[in-house]
């Protein structure tokens, strides 16, 4: 019996020393090369200047929205502060499973005294998301598997002729619809209007038809990476800051095709419903982690562009690489010739029938 | 017996096309990393039967065959891909001209009884390849994660340097980070706080279940024993899911009107979760081991003046301590591999080992997983080794012959 009083012994130990320490605050994000971002820009300065919180990580961003109501309807809502694409950000603000915001009270304002809601501009797409980043998804290319001619349009992923191979492409119908109804011979600014009709779906299905044999579908950021430093495939889609990685961290053969690169958004929400103790804490967080030095200092470790107006000038070099991270940027002006913005209003209004659509054509 | 069975040369009829055959399947994984399987299966299958041919008909020698066959199937195997390919050639080199001579010299009929058919001689070695297939196919897996977690690139790759077996390929930076990450170290920690917890309260629960259901008199024991074995055979994900909303209230219960700290409520739900799910591992192994048990050694104790506690540490705990501590392994892997239900009950604070390994899967392909599965391979067998170390030492000591 002694192996047994040890053992529950050490337990019980463990669990109260534990206990006794700093109180856990949960942050909710996507794991990976992003949430060590983060964890470096504002978790760690945070937990300096407060040695009695303790940031656990959970990184539960792609499943917040089902994790959320789940928990609500359990009435036990055990994260702090959640880290979710703008479009998560307007449904969990919509279903009231998120907590609205005040910029000009909640969030920092810029150095200069600009206030917070003029500094993030446009990009408070809802009153409960706190802009954070803005991201890219875009297609990177061996450089060793298209001959001489690099790829540099978008239409040259639909291109099997002269781009043979795979292609690695989201198993979603975003995005992919809208690069196929622009490579089917759709103006930029009529694509949504387009898209809006059954006969547009189909005509997007029908051009996507064309490579669905070479597709290889994707679900986690981490796969077209993985898939092109295999040499799997010849081009896939991902978020930028994967193929910067991919690029420049890991060497790999592979260059960047921005061309109808679409932008999005990703920033904080904090649920509602947190006891008063924990949403002042939260907020707190949300205050710090959001000011305009903080933003600039997560464009070291990650090439994605600061979401405050107030922060691309303070942008410098990568905190390992020394690099300088600014022409890596989605937002760059070379990078940017060419952009797609994701309409956010259309995919609340039109993802449920779409994704039926393209799922069905998925399984055909 | 080995004496006396025939033993005689074989024709080339028989031989040849057996040695094509196994050539062409070599041929396929030659084949398949140069862009041509079939190229590779014809290629394999002419290749090897000439060179049986040859030294059958031409060489005579089978000294030298041996020889010749495995330099130069090295050789080969050396000049076009390197060292690894180098290893290779050398070990099928030596297969094929071993084949070669088993079949020609009817070898394959030295150990087996004389009077076989060819047809039962052909099954008995039929039979060993199908078992040696289904072993390959079993531990490939496990095998593959091994020299991956040792490479030198974040992909799940192997790189042109690792099959080279160049040490610029391998590096140990993942399980570095596994020892140095945070995030690894806590999860680790959790999973060590948990597993063993769980384990203990399912051993205690489930043998006093079994010993209790294993007396006729208890009134609808098999009624009661379905019920306790329920989570073993419900979908874990039902479980989950029935679990996540039975201990939201038991928590918020426990944290609001009693007031007990939130991170040791947490730790109890994941426990206690656990614990039900080793149960059932328990009752079933201790309840096989009690089939065996006399009831009368129990009696005879009364008998003596011991009391039931006393009867049941000294008398029948040592007798079927081996369903015991089989039951707890169960139930302490059960625990230890768990990850639906702790991803459901619960929170990050709570994060185990298997909670870190899959979402880390899913949002960043990263071979510290691999490391890691390196390391609890290792934990595994070293575990089970000392448990059938100790398992032979008592029957031994008992002065039984291991099983």
């Amino acid at each position: 019996m002694k192996p047994t009083n040890f053992l529950l012994s050490a337990a019980a130990a463990a669990i109260t020393a534990g206990a006794a320490s700093a109180e856990d605050m949960t942050l909710v994000s996507w794991g990976g090369a992003y949430q060590a971002s983060q964890q470096k820009a504002y978790a760690e300065p945070y937990m300096e200047m407060h040695p009695d919180v303790n940031i656990v990580w959970d990184e539960s961003s792609a499943e917040a929205v089902a994790k959320l109501r789940a928990m609500n309807e359990a009435g036990n809502i055990t994260w702090d502060v959640v880290d979710v694409v703008a479009s998560d950000a307007i449904r969990l603000c919509d279903e009231g499973l998120a907590m609205e915001i005040d910029p000009d009270t909640h969030l920092a304002p810029a150095p200069d005294g600009t206030p917070a809601s003029e500094d993030f501009g446009d990009l408070l797409v809802s009153e409960c998301f706190i802009p954070q980043i803005v991201y890219s998804t875009t297609f990177g290319y061996r450089t060793d598997l298209v001959g001489d001619t690099p790829p540099d349009d978008i239409c040259d992923v639909f291109d099997l002729e002269a781009y043979p191979g795979k292609r690695s492409l989201e198993k979603r119908p975003i995005n992919n619809m809208e690069w196929a109804l622009l490579c089917d011979g759709v103006p930029k600014d009529e694509v949504y209007d387009v898209l809006a009709t059954d006969e547009g779906q189909d005509r997007a299905l029908k051009k996507l038809d064309t490579i669905k044999d070479s597709v290889v579908w994707w679900s986690a950021g981490a796969d077209t990476p993985q898939l092109l430093a295999d040499g799997e495939v010849v081009m896939g889609s991902t978020y930028n800051g994967r193929l910067f990685s991919l690029i420049e961290e890991q060497k790999q053969p592979v260059a960047m095709l921005w061309d109808a690169q679409v932008f999005d958004l990703d920033g904080w929400i904090i649920p509602a419903g947190l006891s008063e103790e924990r949403k002042q804490r939260a907020l707190d967080f949300i205050y710090f982690a959001t000011d305009t030095q903080r933003l600039a200092d997560q464009a070291k470790y990650i090439s994605y562009g600061p979401a405050r107006k107030s922060s691309a000038p303070l942008v410098g070099k990568h905190a390992e690489l020394g690099i300088d991270m600014a022409p890596h940027m989605p937002t760059d002006p070379n990078n940017a010739k060419n952009t797609f913005l994701y309409n956010y209003e259309f995919w609340a209004d039109y993802r449920d029938d779409i994704d039926a659509k393209f799922q069905a054509w998925l399984a055909q | 017996m080995a004496a006396l069975t025939p033993i005689s040369r074989k024709p080339l009829s028989m031989v040849l096309p057996s040695v094509a055959l196994a050539g062409a399947f070599a041929g396929i994984f030659v084949g398949a990393g140069n862009g041509s399987v079939p190229m590779g299966m014809i290629g394999g299958a002419i290749l090897t039967a000439g060179l049986a041919w040859f030294y059958i008909s031409v060489l005579r020698n089978e000294r030298l065959a041996y020889w010749i066959n495995i330099l130069g199937f090295g050789l080969a195997g050396f000049l076009f891909t390197g060292i690894g390919g180098g290893i290779l050639g050398l070990l099928g080199g030596w297969f094929f001209v071993w084949f070669t001579y088993w079949l020609y010299e009817g070898r394959y009929r030295r150990k087996l009884l004389p009077y076989l058919t060819a047809q039962q001689v052909f099954f008995h070695y039929l039979f060993r390849v199908i078992c040696g297939a289904i072993f390959v196919f079993l531990i490939t897996p496990i095998l593959v994660v091994l020299p991956l977690s040792f490479n030198a690139q974040d992909f799940f790759t192997f790189t042109p340097e690792m099959l080279r077996l160049d040490p610029e390929g391998y590096s140990l930076k993942h399980y570095q980070d596994f020892f140095t990450n945070n995030e690894w170290q806590r999860s680790f920690k959790n999973s060590l706080i948990i597993a063993p917890i769980a384990t203990i309260i399912s051993v205690s629960l489930g043998t006093l279940a079994a010993i209790g259901l294993s007396q006729s008199h208890v009134p609808g024991r098999r009624a009661i024993m379905a019920i306790l074995i329920s989570p073993m055979i419900v979908p874990l994900i039902i479980s989950a899911t029935g679990m996540f909303f039975f201990y939201s209230d038991i928590g918020r219960f426990l944290e609001g009107t009693l007031g007990f700290n939130k991170t040791f409520v947490g730790y109890l739900k994941v426990i206690l979760a656990h614990a039900v799910l080793g149960i059932p591992f328990v009752i079933i192994t201790v309840t096989a081991t009690l089939v065996g048990f006399d009831r009368s050694l129990t009696r005879a104790a009364a008998n003596m003046g011991a009391g039931p506690v006393r009867t049941f540490f000294k008398i029948q705990m040592p007798l079927i301590l081996p369903g015991v501590i089989s039951g707890g392994l169960f139930a302490f892997i059960t625990s230890f591999d768990e990850v639906v239900v702790v991803l459901f009950v619960g929170s990050a604070s709570q994060k185990t080992l298997p909670w870190q390994m899959f979402t880390g899967l899913r949002e960043q392909i990263s071979p510290t997983i691999l490391a890691v599965a390196t390391i609890l391979v290792v934990i595994s067998i070293a575990l089970l080794t000392t448990v059938e170390l100790l398992r032979r030492r008592s029957e031994r000591l008992r002065g039984l012959t291991p099983a």
